[in-house]
């Protein structure tokens, strides 16, 4: 009865499917491409589709790092490196230099992606368009015939509404010309990361059942109106409190007994970066794991 | 160079798995696989159902293992499933082959065959037992012996293998339109993923292993006001039925018998309208099928409604939308993605911050 775990879990069948489906995705950036999405010993939700690409993937050679919200010691990042691990044996590393696969929710690292790496990013909604219209059927045609004015519309009311386009994580972008995509629940500030990526971005939506790329050297674009341009998160004049690092994402936190808010970077292993550079010795916590 | 530690996620996660295996023994009791596979009958055929695996024993391990939460044990048993190839099709199964062990219909009072009521908490009242809590093995033993004597000089005076569909009477009546048989090979939807619109293979496949609760809900609305629906059980059956593979020179006769399954099959008729040419309109039986794994009725019967909204519905009624029923029933990606919310969301909250603040400092302007 007791069955040996196979490497990287899947069978060698349904690994092959998915990186069917990868090829295909690459060779149409921003295209969703169908995938038989399996079901994952981790929740529908919680990085399935990611999970599903890093296994189908990875070999014994690779090194990979997990990221849930900027922090590789966030909980989820830990249980979903674990279960890689568990699976292949392979290393796994905190410094983004360092992996050759990086799956992460909902951030790019702040240090530049390189040719020999590949990122992975988790999906919960890969569907662009589908807070203008909740039929996959009808959104399906949408993509083939073109048509994005949805999406547009969506920005143009939020100006009508708010007098500036208010749009959160996950702002659409237009991938070599041609398919609005989801670039997952990445901030504004990341989207920019992906314009011309060294490295392959892989998103995958495990629930949605959907995996989509931005290959390399691919332009990428956030959609905006030429008067009201595209902004990122500004944390004008903020700097880190640990590594002092600016024009980075950042976390806001809040100091109980002062009740200041201070910033601190989103980034972990960036910011031990820096504070190793500078060889300050210091304890940081990851309070997201509290 | 000085080196910054980093902790948190790793010990907390280990420290809340202790807590976990805590929370499951600390009151020194265990529960064995073999009294969960006897005594739970009713749970452990929900998830094998709402698994798509059919396995009493795993199913069983799967509850222990979750202390006997629905939605857990059945992730860990599809999550399972993932792990196994896919090796074998089994031949189509024709379901007047069913070792019947119960069969109802409300359509008509004298089905050839006969009713058969089976095993069914239909008709006990809903009084708690006390006499269940000093149950004795022995008292057990003797009420069985006694009932098995019975039993066995009962059975000798019936087949109950091949009884008589109710559709067909039906049919010899010319009261259902004649259905030509499609005999397209099925998709099959763990292997692909669907693609709307589906086809009805698709659809009965994702509403057999759709959610109990969720399954019935649905079908709950549609008869209720959202879907107008009135259908009627033609027949529910309980039984076994043989599988079978196929060998490789595809000769019947050579099949490999692989075991049987328990399934729970309803055939409910819904009356419909079929316009004329004179704009007049006929009335006509449409049929509404449903099948699940083990005896679970409901949602066999709610299947088999939700079949026939999805099949002919006009669109008006969320139950009669397939993406609105296909893509919100599953168990596990219904209860994955609202259980996801408990997952940190700093990053998208920080940005709708940003956002929000923004649009004040615009609207102060």
């Amino acid at each position: 009865m007791q069955l040996k775990t196979h490497f990287a879990l899947f069978d060698e069948g349904s690994k092959k499917e998915i990186r069917r489906a990868i090829l295909k995705a690459v060779a149409i950036p921003g295209y969703q491409v169908p995938f038989a999405s399996r079901e994952m010993p981790i929740a529908r939700g919680w990085g399935t589709g990611g999970l599903q690409l890093t296994l189908s993937i990875i070999g014994k050679q690779d090194v990979l790092k997990v990221i849930d919200q900027g922090a590789d010691e966030s909980v989820n990042a830990v249980n979903i490196q674990k279960l890689v691990n568990k699976t292949t044996g392979v290393a796994t590393t905190i410094e983004t230099g360092e992996a050759t696969i990086i799956q992460s929710r909902h951030r790019i690292p702040e240090v530049p992606l390189t040719e020999k790496q590949i990122m992975v990013l988790q999906v919960p909604i890969p569907e662009p368009l589908r807070w203008v219209e909740p039929s996959e059927y009808k959104t399906k045609k949408l993509h083939a015939e073109n048509d994005y004015s949805g999406a547009w519309l969506m920005l143009f009311e939020q100006i009508m509404k708010y007098g500036k386009t208010a749009t959160n994580a996950d702002h659409p972008v237009l991938v070599h010309d041609r398919y609005v995509m989801a670039p997952s629940p990445i901030p504004r500030f990341d989207n920019t990361k992906m314009h011309q990526s060294e490295a392959l971005i892989l998103l995958g939506a495990g629930r949605e059942k959907k995996v989509y790329a931005v290959p390399p050297y691919t332009n990428v674009t956030s959609l905006a109106f030429d008067d009201h341009p595209f902004e990122v998160e500004s944390f004008d004049g903020k700097h880190c409190h640990l590594c002092q690092a600016t024009n980075v994402f950042m976390d806001e936190l809040v100091n109980q007994d002062t009740g200041e808010t201070y910033y601190q970077c989103n980034d972990t292993s960036y910011c031990l970066a820096e504070l190793n550079e500078h060889e300050h010795v210091l304890e940081v916590a990851v309070e997201h794991a509290r | 160079m000085a080196y910054v530690a980093v902790k948190g996620g790793t010990e907390a996660i280990e420290e809340s798995i202790k807590r976990l295996t805590f929370e499951r023994i600390h009151a020194q009791e265990l529960l064995e696989i073999k009294t969960i596979m006897a005594t739970m009958r009713g749970m452990v055929d929900q998830v094998m159902s709402e698994s798509s695996l059919y396995s009493e024993f795993l199913a069983a391990l799967a509850i222990k293992q979750s202390e006997g939460n629905m939605e857990e044990a059945v992730f860990l048993l599809r999550a399972h499933r993932s792990t196994l190839p896919r090796l074998y099709y089994t031949r189509v199964v024709e379901t007047d082959t069913m070792a019947v062990e119960r069969r109802i219909s409300a359509s008509f009072k004298d089905i050839p065959g006969g009713q058969i009521l089976g095993a069914t908490y239909d008709y006990t009242h809903r009084l708690l037992d006390f006499d269940l809590i000093d149950e004795s093995k022995a008292e057990m033993k003797d009420w069985l012996d006694q009932f098995i004597g019975e039993e066995v000089a009962a059975a000798k005076e019936s087949n109950l293998s091949l009884l008589p569909k109710v559709v067909d009477y039906l049919r010899k009546e010319q009261l259902l339109s004649e259905v030509p048989d499609d005999q397209t090979e099925p998709i099959d939807v763990t292997k692909q993923s669907i693609q709307f619109p589906t086809t009805r293979a698709e659809r009965l496949q994702v509403l057999t292993r759709g959610q109990t609760g969720a399954v019935t809900s649905l079908g709950y609305a549609a008869i209720r006001g959202y879907g107008a629906i009135h259908p009627t059980v033609g027949e529910l059956r309980v039984g076994k039925l043989p599988l079978t593979i196929g060998n490789l020179s595809d000769d019947l006769e050579n099949d490999y018998y692989i075991g049987d399954i328990k399934v729970t099959e309803v055939e409910s008729f819904v009356p419909i309208s079929i316009p004329k040419e004179n704009n007049t309109e006929e009335i006509e039986f449409e049929i509404g099928y449903g099948i699940c794994y083990g005896q679970n009725e409901t949602k066999a019967i709610a299947m088999s409604i939700l079949d026939q909204s999805l099949e002919l519905g006009s669109g008006v009624h969320p139950t009669q939308d397939e993406e609105f029923v296909l893509l919100h029933i599953d168990s596990v990606e219904s209860s994955g993605f609202i259980s996801h919310l408990k997952l940190p969301h700093y990053v998208t909250f920080q940005s709708k911050l940003d956002s929000i603040r923004k649009i004040k400092k615009e609207s102060e302007k």
